[in-house]
């Protein structure tokens, strides 16, 4: 084992396999590679979503910067096609949660949850950017919608100067009723 | 000629059966039970005003009225996916439990798949393989947007699949929804018999049965192994079954199919099949107002 503390010990990251996470920073044997503490920590710091709902999941790396959340675990690392699911694009400035991340997690979250008008929510499945009400924090939210007597994740939007972008992926995007 | 008329002598109603394979399909949609509950998706069409049936024998189909359900919120949320009624069968009939290790042989584009996932409570594994990396792309499409976790997607030849990569050296239960000549798939797709040769056929079934064997090998001894096809040839379904009964490890389970079946054909031009195989089920279009299906459930004997 490689001494993770000084940086030049760190392998590169290769990007045609699965690699699990490391527990927490100090543990890391991988350049740039994010700590699943990182990750559980930011689910939790931005949207309020309760670290004990990762609790059986394991995190991996494959590409750069795109973390992917499995239900089981398997040997580290790992050479197939596809493992869990994606639920974070890091190694960039402001990390970015995919939406099938929100889709099946953001029902959890307590915060950073900007609630559509119907209107709005039909809008955004477009992928459309639109101006809406928010005075709290820029950057991604979750943008919800109230659908079967529940608020329900539509996707993740980026907030920045009065406008919410709509990031919902293109194989995604789709023209629905205004309920 | 229509290549359904070489099945004529194995279906009692020949007109109903004929009459059926003209129809179109009806669309239905399986709920997603790891994103919601029928009462949800049920409740959030009524508020889309898309109108809709449930599916008798099992709560989490339903038919809709009219459009496709790509176009629907509770489509959208990943709550609704569009399988075809009596494809939701083999997975039912496989029966996977929460936390085990499936091993799906030919997974693409994943209807299956994520059925077996949801049926698991997204635990345990399910590995989701397939040699088509298109359609490997459609798979991994499908399972993200039904917000599936639990799925290790492989791209490798099913019939000497490898489970080097996880670690482990058997699966508990394993599904080969083989490829094959589609022939059930009438109702949905008119022109599929355009290509029909024998030689297809008998291409086909080789595949299928290296696959099916394989499947086999890789499960653990009292595990299950389900072999479904959207076929009616023999050559693709009876003698595949037959095949492996001979060369492997493995007995026919009868199970209590939900879908109104015939038994399995113990004979079929110059040959003849294993009596057991008449413990497996053919499925005909007029039954139930489905595709045409064939369905066999084995287990691993040792």
């Amino acid at each position: 084992m490689s001494n993770p503390s000084k940086d030049n010990d760190l392998v590169s990251n290769v990007g045609q396999r699965f690699g699990r996470l490391p527990a927490t920073p100090a543990d890391r044997e991988v350049e740039g590679r994010a700590s699943r503490e990182e990750v559980v920590d930011f689910f939790d710091d931005r949207f309020g979503i309760e670290p004990a709902v990762f609790e059986d999941f394991t995190f991996w790396e494959k590409g750069k910067g795109k973390i992917w959340i499995f239900a089981a675990d398997v040997p580290s690392p790992i050479r197939i096609e596809g493992l869990g699911m994606t639920v974070l694009r890091t190694r960039q400035e402001h990390w970015k949660p995919t939406h099938s991340a929100v889709q099946r997690f953001g029902h959890h979250a307590t915060k950073n949850v900007v609630k559509l008008s119907a209107e709005e929510a039909a809008q955004f499945a477009q992928g459309e950017d639109q101006e809406v009400e928010w005075d709290g924090d820029w950057g991604y939210l979750i943008a919800a919608h109230e659908l079967a007597g529940d608020r329900v994740p539509v996707g993740v939007g980026l907030y920045l100067y009065d406008e919410l972008r709509s990031t919902v992926p293109k194989g995604n995007q789709e023209s629905l009723t205004v309920l | 000629m229509n290549p359904l008329e070489r099945y004529a002598p194995l279906v009692e109603d020949h007109e109903a059966f004929f009459a059926a394979c003209e129809q179109p399909l009806p669309s239905v949609v399986r709920v997603n039970s790891i994103n919601a509950t029928p009462e949800r998706a049920k409740r959030a069409l009524d508020e889309e005003g898309v109108g809709y049936e449930e599916v008798g024998w099992n709560s989490q189909l339903l038919r809709l009225d009219e459009r496709g359900p790509g176009t629907s919120w509770p489509y959208f949320h990943g709550w609704l996916h569009g399988q075809e009624e009596v494809s939701a069968l083999p997975a039912i009939a496989l029966d996977p439990q929460r936390g085990e290790k499936v091993w799906d042989s030919c997974a693409a584009p994943g209807s299956k798949t994520t059925q077996l996932s949801a049926m698991m409570d997204d635990t345990g594994i399910v590995v989701g393989n397939d040699n088509n990396l298109g359609r490997l792309s459609a798979l991994r499409h499908n399972a993200e947007r039904l917000g599936v976790t639990n799925l290790a997607v492989t791209r490798q030849d099913g019939r000497n699949f490898s489970l080097k990569p996880f670690g482990f050296e058997e699966f508990d239960r394993a599904i080969v929804d083989a490829p094959c000549s589609c022939e059930g798939t009438i109702r949905k797709n008119p022109d599929t018999l355009d290509q029909w040769t024998l030689e297809h056929v008998h291409s086909v079934a080789a595949i299928q049965k290296g696959i099916l064997s394989r499947a086999i090998q890789a499960t653990k001894p009292g595990g299950t192994v389900v072999y479904s096809t959207c076929t009616f040839a023999p050559e693709e379904n009876e003698a595949v079954v037959d095949h492996v009964l001979e060369t492997e490890e493995c007995d026919v389970v009868d199970f209590e199919c939900p879908l109104e079946s015939r038994p399995g054909v113990t004979g079929w031009e110059d040959d003849t099949y294993d009596d057991r195989v008449e413990n497996t089920h053919r499925i005909y279009p007029h039954l139930n107002d489905t595709g045409g299906f064939y369905c066999a459930k084995l287990e691993v004997t040792a």
